[in-house]
């Protein structure tokens, strides 16, 4: 056996493939073997970009009609194994979405999982996969060691995204099967939080408040300087528990990872689950009143400050520039 | 309305984790109730308050009998406490966690609902409460941010990337809760007095009729990440600001 059948979990969304499947896909072509995406909902018009990254072949739920993907995507991978099309590597992206369906699948295989990884290879029969630790300053290197399919999932931005691998892959269906006791978690309305300028994972400048800002109301800082260098607006969990901004601020192991030209840390004393999601950024600025805070250890330029001085005198700085 | 709730008790994060020997993290000093699971006692708690009836039970995995984290959430208000501690499963993988803990939710007894936190502060792999519930049978909803119980019914705000879903769910069911989204009550005094009391079940893997007690993956290398290049550090003297804008002008981003 050698791993020649590779699945990726992937995910379309307003009819195209979400960033985070196309770096899965384009790792997962470079592993040698042939490469399916198994796309939870209805493909679209996203085959032909799929096709492009490296799926050879597409499997596709259709509309899961509100129901939420961990039960049912599952069972339709399930399914198609038991049909006799077995994987011998899946990759997810370590994302709700993903980690629910894996979790799922991963019980009904009786298959372990490796989770929060930012690397894979393969030698012969064998994947082993990297993750970081405490913080990134140790890499763990494990391997799976029972039989396959192997269950690993990927943090978001672990790979980059390369088309060119030639023509959309054939599309079958995998339709979810009936889902017995599991059944009935259903999405009966969505909410989503306005926001405007680019997107947090996106964007080229994050400019992100912490704790040490003091008060809700001084965010407005964060907010001005992000518009003022046509950033995103980012933040610590410490201020989203404390109901300052939305989660969808989060930078962090349990919010976005971002690797944006440059990053600024305002007020943040760096924790360990704040840096593995900022730590891949280009450059990184950190104001803090405390010289001996974690930040600085990864600050390309650190000013020990106090942020109600240093932001406003860099926002007028900026905006006197026209 | 009867609840149980997951529960890791965990190594103080405060201090430095270490590796063992075995390069699985160390765990043999006191262990707490990590914060990412006391606000899932504290939402179990209030949902069993607004029913009028039934009990919160705990059910947690951890080494050497441990139960100084039990305890917390006993004193919070948790009725009583099912504690799998084995030797045979030190190290184990999520998927086997899941086994042990769904076998210990059978053993607490009738449950309307599992509550469970999203991830772990030490583990964090996010998969064990959805495996739990795989195991079990039940559907489930993830990152809950609120519960509210609608007769055999759950309303569950679930967090999303860019906002949140209403989501509806039929009991039983698992649900894993966010952080954040409740504050967790302090243990009073009488509290403290009470747990002490209140019953812990100990029982090993086998007890619970799991007996496959291994895991198919193995660390095969512990490296050091390549460190940063050391940055500019400077003490604001009033000018810092200026620093800041010669930094980005250089990168050509203003
Ligand atoms: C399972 C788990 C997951 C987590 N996931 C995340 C995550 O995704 N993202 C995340 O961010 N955190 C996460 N955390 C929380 C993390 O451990 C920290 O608690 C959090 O990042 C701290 O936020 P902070 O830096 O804003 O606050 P603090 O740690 O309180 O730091 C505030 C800093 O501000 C400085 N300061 C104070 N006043 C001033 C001033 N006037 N001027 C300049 N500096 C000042 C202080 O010196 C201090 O360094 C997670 C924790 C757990 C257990
Ligand atoms: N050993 C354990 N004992 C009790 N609950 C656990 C244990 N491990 C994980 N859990 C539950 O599963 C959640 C997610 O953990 P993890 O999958 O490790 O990130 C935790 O917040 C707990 O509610």
């Amino acid at each position: 056996m050698a791993i020649d059948n590779i699945w990726v979990f992937s995910q379309v969304a307003d009819g195209a493939a979400t960033s985070g499947t196309l770096e899965l896909l384009t790792k997962a072509r470079s592993l040698g073997g042939s490469v399916t995406a198994f796309v939870a909902g209805s493909v679209g018009g996203a085959a032909g970009e799929l096709g492009d990254h490296g799926a050879a072949k597409i499997y596709e739920t259709g509309d899961l009609g509100g129901a939420l993907p961990g039960a049912a995507v599952s069972s339709a991978m399930q399914a198609v194994i038991d049909g006799g099309d077995s994987p011998d590597l899946v990759m997810f992206p370590q994302n709700y979405e993903g980690r629910d369906v894996m979790s799922r699948l991963s019980v009904k295989l009786d298959r372990t999982v490796l989770t929060n990884s930012t690397d894979v290879s393969v030698d012969g029969d064998s994947v082993s996969v990297v993750t970081p630790i405490f913080g990134g300053t140790k890499m763990v290197t494990s391997t799976f060691t029972g039989e396959a399919p192997y269950l690993a999932a990927f943090r978001p931005k672990s790979f980059e995204v390369e088309g060119g691998a030639g023509a959309a892959g054939e599309v079958a269906a995998a339709p979810v099967p009936d889902l017995g006791s599991t059944a009935g978690a259903t999405v009966t309305a969505v909410h989503v939080e306005e926001t405007s300028g680019p997107k947090l994972d996106e964007a080229d400048i994050v400019v992100a408040g912490g704790r040490g800002l003091g008060e809700s109301e001084k965010f407005d800082m964060v907010e001005e300087l992000s518009k003022a260098l046509k950033g995103a607006p980012g933040a610590s969990r410490a201020i989203v528990d404390a109901g300052w901004v939305p989660y969808s601020y989060q930078v962090g192991q349990t919010g976005k990872v971002v690797k944006p030209t440059v990053y600024i840390a305002a007020g943040i004393s760096g924790a360990t689950q704040h840096m593995v999601g900022m730590k891949g950024s280009k450059n990184i600025i950190a104001i803090n009143k405390d010289s001996e805070a974690p930040i600085f250890g990864v600050a390309d330029l650190g000013i020990v400050g106090d942020v109600h001085k240093v932001l406003p005198q860099l926002l007028e700085a900026l905006q006197s520039r026209g | 309305m009867n609840v149980i709730v997951c529960v890791k008790q965990i190594p103080d994060p405060a201090l430095p984790g270490e590796l063992d020997s075995d390069n699985t993290l160390k765990r043999d000093g006191k262990l707490i109730l990590d914060e990412s699971d006391s606000y899932g006692v504290e939402m179990a708690l209030q949902l069993v308050d607004n029913a009028g009836g039934g009990e919160v039970t705990l059910v947690s995995m951890a080494p050497n009998d441990e139960t100084s984290g039990l305890r917390t959430a006993l004193a919070m208000g948790a009725a009583k406490a099912v504690l799998v501690s084995d030797p045979a499963l030190a190290g184990a993988d999520a998927l086997t966690t899941a086994k042990v803990l769904a076998g210990a939710v059978g053993k607490a007894g009738e449950y309307d609902l599992v509550i469970a936190g999203t991830e772990s502060s030490d583990g964090y792999t996010g998969t064990v409460p959805e495996q739990i519930a795989e195991v079990l049978g039940v559907p489930s909803v993830t990152f809950a941010k609120s519960i509210a119980v609608d007769g055999g019914s759950l309303n569950v705000e679930r967090q999303t990337e860019a906002g949140y879903d209403e989501v509806t769910c039929p009991t039983p069911a698992l649900v894993s809760v966010t952080a954040g989204v409740v504050e967790p009550r302090y243990p009073s005094f009488k509290g403290i007095m009470a747990a002490k009391s209140k019953p812990v079940d100990t029982v090993t893997a086998a007890d619970l009729g799991v007996d496959s007690v291994s895991w198919a993956q193995s660390i095969t290398a512990v490296d050091d990440a390549p460190p940063r290049e050391a940055g500019e550090i400077v003490e604001d003297e009033g000018e810092a600001y200026e620093k800041i804008v010669a930094f980005l002008d250089e990168l050509k981003v203003i």
